[in-house]
């Protein structure tokens, strides 16, 4: 906890450059300017005094000030409750010994403290309100709060924990809030009111048996329990307090020095706390969803040396999310962050390196997303492994081989993340890896994890090197499981495919964009394509007639125009979108479908191109977002669902249209204020400024107009994502079902690699949209989720609704 | 948040415009220059990468100004400034294609900036390296004319 040092970072891996940074948040910085606030700010920093002593003499100076600077002090306690979590029994002791000197002040600070607390809850804070509650808890250690009323708010939460009225993430949360609290007071409360206590835990059981945990299935990133159970978390931390009960609430993590004031503290007068009513807030509210306990190594995996805590230890707990804490909090620095992991206060008693690389792959495959971005996890490892003598690089070997060991049973957002996190390590890294080792796969189904996992490793390595760099590495075991080379193929060559139709045009479209012709000619050559639906039919520039083979034609070449670079890609596209507006109209779905197909035949081998491609033909407005999702599940591309490229596309385009939406809402809601502001204040001024149409556009006002268009349009945008969504899931019902009832017909096991596969995907639908889908869950339930479906299948929406429920 | 924007220490003087100006496009910019690229790097890797912080708009390529050839550096452009952030936070000074690549706010892309200001076409700093750089044509561009004399 060195926050008060000054730490200079001089670092040639920033070409040279000198940065002055300090390791203390912006707060503190004011705090430099103001003695009070540093003095408590620093409370207990590593001095060359004990802990104890630097809280009594801080606490001997405040007492001089406890009536001038009152307010001062009270604010800057309060703001280290929830800015300094990791220093709660610090703090406390030394509000424990203001309060022995001063009543009123003990007083104060505890309606202070209830007052965030109950903030927090009402701004949905919910971290932030745990911190809170726990330091009130704490309080009842530095005898500020007594027992009695600590265990009577407890009771109180348990009520509304029974209410069954409230969601029961609500009722989750408040459970948790105790149980938070339980390993910082529960011996006090034991010693002083057991059988208060005996009832609440008991209380708190009956609950932990009644509560639903159909969510467990789609936040498991194992789908099976061995070596490693996926506990959910509050069965987890339920359990770990029974230990910890068992142990007589003995626990050797938590810093007490309070302790050392006993003779002090216990003279002091203690307070009974307020009524605690837990807020209830207006409109849906954004509850913390449940997650599953991530275990990835047992005590035998670390090195000799500390032990590896138990799992249902409540140090493990402890330290688990102390070091959560430190990724959120330096999660924008990651120097800083690994050199706050590393100093960790525990590092001795415990394999710290071996915790932090858990609680690392934690996060990173947090269901139903990481907290942040996946490459903040990958480049805090990268910067782990930097330290000299550090345990990390041989943690990271050991995760990986441990990984791809399970690789079967394992969810498949998982898998991509852990292929996407591998490759990056490895391009950091040149590549370096024991390859030879994974040539056992070779043999297997190439349709299972193991070998499917090798194959999109090399994959992603390739796109974030060059083919040939691969191929030097890859043994020659690993061979048949190398990628073909990355390149485009053109079918319209007479060397490739003979005579076929469209050819002719082809070849004059090819010669047409170098000579960069007009668009009338090019519109003239693609009319004479012969239309493979209507063979006889005179095409007429004026009324274009649906030809698939001119798209087709068109697309296919325009794409190899456009394949050198992604820039020429979207130049290609961009110059020639209005092309494709004639050629598109009127032939809805399939046009559009004629055009990814193309995009497909050219782009097959380079995966990379494709999502591009995809993502051009979205931007620029040539296909629609639904047209993806019908693309997806055509019968060509079922081959290709046990390759992760296919699902990036699809997520991708789901996010493109999400992004799109939220900007025309914020424009939407931009424009009404501005009308909103114009009209408050020409209801306020005195002239007789009428709103002239053009006056409006001078001042940047939008018309009722422009306003409706604007409306319009969201809508539009919203109703094509609600359509999208039921396309995906009724393709998937359809699908799934087709394969169960084939199996079920050829006396063959349903649950083949394919099968898993899929549903795994059908899961990543629901969980990377969660607020969307949710939206349209009654749609769902009525039109596709209904109680036909084969039970596997409508498993998943349950545990889907459990989920928000 | 103020200190994650701070900027480096660079300025480009060829910006056409004051002090100010130039620094208010930077605070709102939404273009990273990345430098220290190998010459081979290509595009794809430079999307692949960047692409794991947000949407890309665009990449363009740092030339040498005679032989339009990559010269080791570019610029790339994301719609939103918070990716273009998270690129600084979590890819400066991380590895592409073995070598420890630098980015930088950008004021933003213009004709012109693509190509290299050196006296020999490509960046100023490989005209006076005094080491072997294999990933960037070899040895500096003055000493490479001196050891041919």
């Amino acid at each position: 906890m060195n926050r008060g040092r000054r730490r200079q970072h001089e670092d040639d891996d920033y070409g040279g450059r000198y940065f002055k940074k300090r390791r203390t948040n912006s707060e503190h910085e004011i705090g430099d300017e103001d003695p009070l606030r540093t003095l408590i700010y620093d409370v207990g920093e590593k001095t060359k005094a004990s802990v104890e002593s630097s809280i009594e003499g801080v606490s001997k100076m405040l007492e001089v000030d406890l009536s001038s600077q009152k307010v001062k002090i009270l604010e800057t306690l309060l703001e280290v409750v929830t800015k300094q979590p990791e220093k709660c029994t610090i703090y406390s002791t030394l509000v424990g010994l203001l309060n022995a000197k001063n009543y009123n002040f003990g007083g104060e600070f505890i309606e202070t403290v209830v007052k965030d607390f109950k903030e927090r809850v009402k701004s949905e804070q919910w971290t932030l309100a745990e911190y809170c509650l726990r330091f009130i808890s704490d309080l009842v250690n530095s005898h500020v709060i007594s027992a009695t009323s600590l265990l009577q708010l407890y009771d109180a939460f348990m009520d509304v924990a029974f209410d069954a009225s409230s969601l029961q993430a609500r009722r989750d949360w408040v459970v948790y809030a105790i149980l938070n609290c339980l390993p910082w007071v529960g011996r006090e409360l034991y010693d002083k009111k057991q059988q208060t206590m005996e009832r609440l835990m008991i209380t708190i059981d009956n609950y932990m048996k009644k509560r639903n945990k159909k969510h467990h299935g789609l936040l498991r990133v194992w789908l099976v329990d061995d070596p490693h159970p996926q506990e959910e978390y509050l069965d987890c931390l339920w359990t770990q307090i029974e230990k910890l009960k068992m142990d007589g609430w003995n626990e050797k993590h938590i810093i007490r020095p309070y302790l050392a004031f006993d003779n002090v503290l216990c003279e002091a007068l203690q307070h009974n706390l307020p009524q605690i009513l837990l807020p209830q807030q207006q409109g849906p509210v954004a509850y913390p969803l449940p997650s599953v306990v991530f275990r990835m190594f047992d005590y035998t995996d670390c090195p000799e040396g500390p032990v590896l805590p138990g799992g249902h230890s409540i140090e493990r707990y402890l330290i688990e999310q102390e070091l959560r804490a430190i990724l959120c909090k330096y999660n924008e620095d990651r120097k800083e962050c690994v050199a706050a992991l590393l100093d960790y206060p525990h590092n001795h008693r415990v394999p710290l390196e071996y915790i932090i690389v858990e609680v690392i792959f934690g996060e990173l495959f947090r269901l139903p997303v990481p907290e942040f971005l996946q490459i903040c996890y990958a480049s805090i490892l990268l910067e782990l492994c930097k330290r000299p003598g550090s345990l990390v690089p041989q943690a990271l070997a050991q995760t990986t081989e441990l990984l791809f060991d399970r690789i079967d049973t394992m969810n498949v957002s998982c898998v991509d993340r852990f292929v996407t996190w591998f490759a990056y390590h490895l391009s950091n890294n040149q590549f370096r890896w024991s390859w030879e080792d994974w040539s056992r796969v070779v043999g297997m189904d190439p349709q299972h994890p193991k070998p499917k996992f090798v194959s999109e490793i090399i994959q992603k390595c390739i796109r974030l090197s060059y083919y040939e760099r691969l191929s030097e590495l890859i043994p020659k075991s690993l061979e048949s499981l190398l990628p073909p080379a990355c390149e485009p193929f053109y079918k319209f060559d007479s060397q490739i495919s003979g005579k076929i139709p469209g050819l002719a045009q082809a070849t004059q479209l090819q010669a047409a964009f170098r000579e960069k012709i007009s668009m009338e000619q090019i519109l003239g050559i693609l009319k004479q394509v012969p239309n493979p639906l209507d063979p006889d039919l005179d095409m007429d520039l004026d009324k274009w007639s649906h030809n698939p083979l001119a798209i087709q034609v068109f697309a296919q070449t325009l794409f190899m125009l456009g394949s050198k670079t992604i820039t020429h890609a979207r130049s290609a596209l961009l110059k020639y979108q209005g092309i494709f507006s004639t050629i598109l109209k009127d032939t809805t779905e399939d046009g559009h479908l004629c055009v990814l197909k193309s995009a497909f035949e050219v782009w097959k081998k380079d995966t990379q191109m494709l999502g591009v491609a995809v993502d051009l033909l979205l931007k620029y407005r040539i296909v629609a977002f639904g047209s993806v999702a019908n693309w997806i599940f055509t019968k060509d591309m079922q081959p290709e669902f046990t390759r992760i490229y296919l699902w990036e596309i699809l997520h991708q385009t789901i996010r493109k249209m999400n992004k799109n939406i939220s900007r025309l809402s914020k424009e939407l809601a931009e424009a009404k204020e501005k009308v909103r502001m114009a009209e408050n204040s020409s209801s306020d001024s005195e002239t007789e400024e009428k709103s002239h149409p053009k006056d409006k556009a001078l001042l940047d006002i939008p018309s009722d107009d422009q306003i409706n268009a604007m409306e319009e349009k969201l809508e539009a945008q919203q109703a094509e994502r609600k359509d999208s969504f039921l396309i995906i899931f009724q393709r998937f019902i359809m699908i799934l079902s087709e394969h169960i009832a084939q199996c079920d017909t050829n006396g063959k096991p349903v649950n083949t690699p394919w099968y898993q596969w899929t549903v795994g995907r059908l899961q990543e639908v629901f969980m990377q949209h969660i607020d969307q889908v949710y939206q349209y869950s009654s749609t769902l339930e009525t039109l596709l989720f209904t109680q036909d479906l084969d039970k596997n299948i409508l498993e998943i929406f349950e545990q889907f609704k459990a989920l928000k429920a | 948040m103020a200190a994650a924007t701070k900027l480096s220490d660079y300025r480009d003087q060829l910006f056409k415009g004051s002090q100010g100006d130039l620094e208010k496009k930077l605070v709102n910019s939404t273009t990273l220059y990345v430098g220290n690229l190998s010459f081979y790097t290509r595009e794809y890797q430079i999307h692949e990468l960047f692409g794991k912080c947000g949407d890309i708009r665009r990449i363009v390529m740092g030339l040498d100004r005679f032989k339009k050839t990559p010269c080791g550096f570019c610029f790339v452009e994301y719609y939103d400034r918070d990716d273009a952030q998270n690129a600084i936070r979590y890819i400066n000074a991380t590895k592409l294609d073995d070598r420890v690549i630098r980015t930088d706010w950008d004021a933003g892309f213009e004709e012109g900036r693509q190509y290299g200001r050196g006296k020999s076409g490509g960046q100023v700093r490989d005209e006076f390296r005094k080491d072997y750089d294999a990933g960037r044509g070899g040895y500096g561009k003055m000493f490479g004319t001196m050891e041919s004399i």
